[in-house]
């Protein structure tokens, strides 16, 4: 730095300036140590510093005048008096701040100057004697309350005053080392000011680097440092550029050796500004870098509790940006980083990786020429004997960052190929350990090719171009199964990392050259017995399918045909699921190959007979594949189109007997996958509301009305009807609103008034009686009333899951029926699912009035009914539930009424378990209908709502209620607790854990399971109270893990295991109570409570053992 | 791992990992007893870590299901194991790790025998009676360096 001379002291008069060096001279000795620094100490000329302050003060009055020439009018016009009182009051402020060190005194003395009390000057008048004084305390606790007025009412200085503080200050600097904190306070307020006159900012830092040692002040004058260096590269950025290197060599010495995390963080955002805004780092970069390099790898914990919240992800991230800023930097950090990565310690080798990667998408491809060799003989250890997944993923990133900056070179003629070199060098340590494809390292090499290969497009090309040869042909040499696996799952990922070529035009892809060879390979390897070899080789097809333009149409109707034959032929289970996967991405890319192919096929197959085929099992399954396969090819319409006919066939058929029920339901999850998958288009909309939802409704009806015979076929069945639901209802929610509204006024006029006009095939009687519960023509057939009377859930599906907006014709006096028969009908899924489609409505039903009516009105009957000892109460309690529930999730004030209901229920002979049971439907999402997916209102949060509105009356139930009713309390609460967001539990825990601890007690298995269940995610991060009742829970859970319930002793076991992962200092007292405890279970006569207790013994021996926890 | 310190078999030979156990409907049945047998053994000690490499003894094809052999009647279990290379340093602390990953999970009626599958090591007999030896396995595991390392290849990774 240039030598300090009087230019740090720029404005005022010469006789201040040398005043100002000979200060410097007098005072810099004061902040140096021992005797000397007493014996100066003594001598300090006080006339000197009083000259200064005369002279301070001169300036200061001169610039008030003009500035301030508005105010000092004001204050004479308030007259002498006023003047007098305001005077008198500083003077004492002062005084009670100097002297009597009440620091609330500076509050008081910034709120006069902003209110125009008095003015800065008057306060550095009022100052003057303790400015002045000889006491170094005295001075400072004078520039104290200066600094923190300064603070506080900064916004009204002029520039005038700014200079003239400022030239204070900086003269304040070389003072005595106990009023450093307070000038560098008072500094930190001045750099705030936008009245801050030119080369002020220059000035103010010459002296500040030269006069502070800033590494031996205390932290937060250290702060104050930073803080003024921030802000005023923020606003004096042109004049700080002016400096040159200078500034940088200043800030370099300022942060050196800092260490508390908070100041670190500042600097190194100042020291990442000093290099993005482009500072002149001149000869100081390997400074620079020195400086803040030292503290690579950020090693830090941040204590318990802290209250700063820095974090060490925070502290890496900022230096990270620092040591990747500049190209610059590139031949000090490549061989830092290769050390870290050399060391033995995890987290240095990761943020060396993850440091390398950041800066490797900034550096070019010169500033890594000289580190290449040592770069990549690191990355290649780190991958080939790797001991943890994060550090091999971090070093295969950091592989393809350097692959890609070396892709960025630019090929001219006389420069040499960098990218090529490179890739030669990889390739020869890597190439060799693909031709030994069972050997461990072969995997590791082929990680390394793929990151490569997927770098950039021309690595593609060389990687490809020298490996996929030599692979394919080593494909067809081997013989061993597991070897041409190993290959296949090779080619798959190198296939996979392929990058396209950035313009199409002229070139074909890196693949092209390979493409015979490489389809080759994966058609041989699918005509293949081996299941395992058939996995790879789907999974290497869908990979070439998804390379843009690699597969021809002839290769497409190839691959469709063995997949195919593979859906038809093959019995194994896993290799099933990946044809039919396989199938799915084809079929997206190219449908036209599997319309005119794979579909007819499998129609020809699902129909054929059967009797043939060796086993009936055998073509129940195959039917199965089909199903599912049909449904997976169906993403595109024309797929669509081809492929539902075939699903509605299957189930016209069923209605004869020709498929089974299982295969019946299906065919309709099918539909419903194709319904969730397909785009919402118009042509899709009507696919399904006009042709599959009344082929549908049609097939059911019919197998309803079919009278002869007394089972019906299987599309009578509750499981049918309950998979027809979902079709009905996915088409309504996400299919074309317009149609769907159609479908619904349709279904309407089919329940209420018997109109099947819309129906296909229609040989219905007219005036059909859906919603009657009593037919009166039936009425000697009550066997046969429950199948007209269940078909009331297709209703639910067509109009409950309506997006909102979409109006429903006739709602009110479709309620009335839906809520005369749901309390009525006597067939409990009827009955449930009026009930459910009541609710459905409801929850939708505009605010207002008529709602409210409808509501009570409901009420009134449901209690009518609870009350008396009719046959009817399980119905009328199935709709208290649901329509609780529908209120419940759009917080209507009405729904407290029904749940209270449910609530006193619990004490009800017949009612409370079924009562207890309902908070869990309460709490859960039902598939069918009140979800998101029909688009019902659904508020947020309502669950914790319902929990904190109500957890009190359960625990005052709870304690009134008689013992043999508890169970039912206990239930209750565990369903409620159960379904909590893990947050919530966690903070609710310690008014319930006594409860629940007593719930574990309770002789009810399914009390104890669902308890369970709740307390095993709280284990897992434990509130103190937990902690403290650790003796209560482990003896509770112990106790358990003998139950004669299967279910209850494996809970039990994961929750022990799940303490084991508590501190070890609180569950060491428990280690060998727990290890005899669950010595039994090891000979538990069910296989899998003895794996829960394997697992549980093992990590409770781990507790405390070296090498363990 | 990395920098100076040099594996034995840096390259060995690797085998693919059996699946998960199939559930059947008897094994979720609470009224069907299920007997100990070989498999359930085998998955005991098939995830146990090998103490140079990040992988397991079943990759590594060092245990096996068919040299796995149970009674659960006769309340008898039996390892074969088989070390990557006859030199292998490593087998006896193999060994020890099977015998401890043994001992604690399964009930103490059952007599554990670990040895090594006949003719695959240079100290086949030495490390047998090592492992045969009561006394010397408790004394074993009193060393708490030779603990960390057992208990390190009983850790279950989670990955």
């Amino acid at each position: 730095m240039s030598s300090g001379d009087n230019k740090a002291v720029k404005s005022g008069s010469g006789g201040r300036a040398s005043l100002g060096a000979e200060c410097r001279t007098v005072s810099r000795p004061s902040r140096a140590p021992g005797l000397l620094f007493f014996k100066r100490l003594g001598k300090t000329p006080h006339f000197l510093l009083l000259l200064v302050e005369k002279v301070f003060r001169n300036e200061l009055r001169q610039a008030n005048f003009s500035a301030h020439a508005q105010t000092t009018r004001q204050c004479q016009q308030r007259g002498g008096s006023a003047m007098a009182a305001d005077g008198a009051l500083l003077l004492s402020l002062v005084e009670e701040f100097v002297s009597g060190l009440q620091d609330s005194k500076a509050k008081d003395a910034a709120k006069g100057v902003k209110d125009g009390a008095f003015t800065v000057l008057q306060l550095v008048e009022a100052l003057g004697p303790s400015l002045t004084s000889s006491q170094p305390q005295t001075r400072a606790r004078g520039v104290q309350l200066l600094s923190e007025v300064l603070q506080d009412g900064r916004a009204e200085l002029s520039q005038k005053e700014v200079e003239v503080l400022m030239a204070f200050y900086q003269n304040r600097l070389k003072d005595h080392h106990v009023t450093t904190p307070p000038v560098l306070r008072g500094l930190l307020a001045l750099t705030k000011c936008a009245a801050l006159p030119p080369g002020s900012a220059v000035s103010m830092l010459r002296s500040l680097f030269q006069d502070v040692h800033v590494q031996s002040l205390m932290l937060a004058e250290r702060a104050c440092v930073y803080n003024m260096l921030t802000n005023l590269m923020e606003t004096r950025e042109a004049e700080l550029k002016s400096l040159g290197a200078d500034f940088v060599f200043g800030f370099v010495q300022s942060m050196d050796g800092e260490r508390d995390p908070r100041n670190l963080l500042l600097a190194f955002r100042i020291a990442r500004n000093l290099i993005v805004q482009g500072y002149d780092l001149g000869k100081f970069a390997e400074e620079l870098f020195e400086v803040t390099s030292c503290y690579f790898p950020i090693d830090f914990t941040p204590p318990p509790n802290d209250p700063h919240g820095i974090t060490k992800e925070e502290l890496v991230q900022a230096l990270r940006a620092v040591l990747t800023g500049t190209p610059k930097f590139a031949e000090f950090l490549f061989p830092l980083l290769i050390e870290k990565l050399d060391s033995e310690v995890q987290s240095a080798k990761l943020d060396a990786l993850q440091t390398l990667n950041a800066c490797l998408s900034r550096f070019e491809h010169k500033d890594t020429a000289e580190f290449l060799q040592g770069l990549w003989s690191s990355l290649r250890r780190e991958v080939f004997q790797t001991s943890s997944e994060k550090i091999e993923s971090a070093a295969l990133a950091a592989l393809a960052a350097l692959t890609s900056c070396l892709s960025r070179s630019v090929l001219s003629s006389e420069s040499e190929d960098v990218l090529g070199r490179f890739l030669e060098v990889v390739l020869r340590d890597c190439e060799h350990h693909l031709r030994e494809p069972d050997l461990k390292l072969v995997w590791p090499a082929a990680k390394l090719l793929q990151a490569c290969c997927g770098a950039s497009y021309r690595a593609s090309r060389v990687i490809t171009a020298a490996v996929l040869p030599s692979l394919t042909e080593q494909y067809n040499g081997k013989t061993q199964c597991s070897q041409r696996r190993t290959l296949l799952e090779v080619l798959q990922r190198l296939v996979q990392s392929v990058k396209s070529s950035p313009s199409t035009e002229d070139d074909d892809g890196a693949l092209s050259a390979h493409r015979a060879d490489l389809c080759g390979v994966a058609f041989s390897a699918l005509s293949e017995s081996d299941g395992s070899l058939q996995i790879a080789a789907t999974a290497l097809l869908a990979s070439l399918a998804q390379q843009t333009g690699l597969l021809l149409e002839s290769d497409v109707q190839l691959a469709a045909d063995h997949l195919t034959r593979l859906l038809l032929t093959e019995d194994d289970g896993r290799v099933s699921v990946a044809v039919v996967e396989c199938a799915g991405v084809l079929a997206e890319l190219h449908p036209a190959a599997f319309v005119t192919r794979l579909i007819p096929r499998l129609k020809e197959e699902m129909f054929s007979d059967g009797r043939e085929a060796p086993q009936q099992h055998s073509h129940h399954a195959l039917r199965r594949r089909c199903l599912s396969a049909l449904a997976a090819v169906s993403t595109q319409p024309s797929v669509v189109q081809a492929s539902t006919p075939v699903l509605l066939e299957v189930l016209k058929s069923a209605l004869t007997g020709g498929f089974s029920l299982e295969e019946a339901v299906l065919a309709c999850r099918s539909l419903q996958r194709i319904a969730e998958r397909v785009q919402d288009t118009e042509e899709a909309g009507t696919c399904f509301h006009d042709v599959i939802i009344p082929r549908l409704l049609s097939l059911v009806l019919k197998a309803a009305l079919q009278e002869e015979g007394s089972s019906g076929g299987p599309l009578v069945q509750e499981d049918f009807l309950s998979a027809v639901v979902p079709v009905i209802s996915t088409s309504c929610s996400r299919l074309q609103p317009t149609l769907a509204a159609r479908t619904a006024s349709r279904a309407i006029s089919l329940f209420l008034d018997g109109d099947v006009s819309f129906l296909p095939e229609n040989s219905f009687p007219s005036h059909l009686q859906l919603l009657q519960v009593e037919d009166p023509r039936l009425q000697k057939q009550p066997e046969v009333s429950w199948r007209r009377s269940q078909l009331v859930c297709l209703l639910m599906g067509c109009v409950c899951s309506l997006p909102r907006g979409v109006e429903v014709p006739r709602t009110e006096e479709l309620l009335s029926r839906l809520e005369e028969m749901s309390c009525t009908c006597r067939h409990p899924p009827s009955y449930t699912a009026a009930a459910k489609c009541f609710a459905g409505l409801v929850n939708k039903s505009p605010e207002g009035d008529a709602l409210d009516g409808l509501i009570q009105r409901t009420r009134r009957r449901i209690c009518g009914e609870l009350d008396s000892s009719s046959p009817l109460r399980m119905q009328a309690f199935t709709l208290l539930v649901w329509v609780a529930k529908a209120l419940l999730l759009r917080y209507h004030p009405l729904s407290a009424a029904l749940t209270d209901q449910l609530f006193s229920l619990l004490d009800d002979a017949d009612l409370g378990a079924p009562a207890a049971d309902a908070f869990l439907l309460l709490m859960s999402d039902s598939p069918d209908v009140l979800n998101r997916g029909c688009h019902a209102d659904v508020r947020l949060m309502y669950r914790q709502r319902f929990f904190s509105e109500n957890s009190a009356k359960l625990v005052q139930g709870f304690n009134a209620a008689p013992q043999e009713k508890k169970p039912n309390y206990l239930k209750a609460l565990s369903n409620i607790v159960n379904k909590l967001p893990k947050q919530v539990q966690v903070a609710e825990l310690p008014a319930l854990l006594s409860l629940l601890l007593e719930a574990l007690t309770c002789p009810d298995q399914g009390v104890q399971l669902s308890t369970l269940s709740c307390l095993e995610p709280v284990i897992a991060s434990p509130p103190p109270v937990l902690l403290q009742q650790l003796e209560a829970v482990v003896g509770r859970l112990l106790a358990l893990v003998c139950s004669p319930a299967m279910e209850v002793r494996m809970s039990s076991l994961r929750c022990v295991r799940a303490l084991s992962l508590l501190p070890t200092h609180q569950v060491l007292p428990f280690r060998a109570r727990v290890l005899r405890a669950l010595a039994p279970p090891l000979d538990d006569r069910k296989r899998l409570v003895r794996r829960e207790a394997v697992q549980a013994r093992g990590e409770w021996f781990l507790i405390g053992s070296p090498g363990g926890r | 791992m990395s920098g100076g310190s040099q594996l034995e078999n840096a390259n060995p030979v690797i085998f693919q990992r059996s699946g998960e156990r199939q559930l059947t409907a008897a094994d979720e049945d609470e009224d069907v007893h299920d007997p100990i047998d070989d498999r359930e053994i085998f998955d005991l000690i098939r995830s146990i870590s090998d103490p140079e490499h990040p992988l397991s003894l079943e990759e590594l094809n060092v245990v096996e299901q068919v040299r796995v052999q149970v009674n659960d009647a006769e309340s008898t279990v039996s390892v074969e194991f088989t070390p990557t290379i006859p030199h292998c340093s490593m087998a006896t602390l193999i060994g020890l790790s099977i015998k401890v990953k043994l001992l604690r999970s399964l009930p103490n009626r059952f007599k554990i025998d670990v040895h090594i599958t006949p003719g695959t090591h240079a100290s086949e007999a030495a490390v047998n009676k090592q492992l045969a030896d009561k006394e010397r396995v408790a004394a074993a595991l009193e060393n708490s360096s030779l603990l960390e390392v057992v208990n390190q290849c009983l850790t279950t990774r989670s990955v």
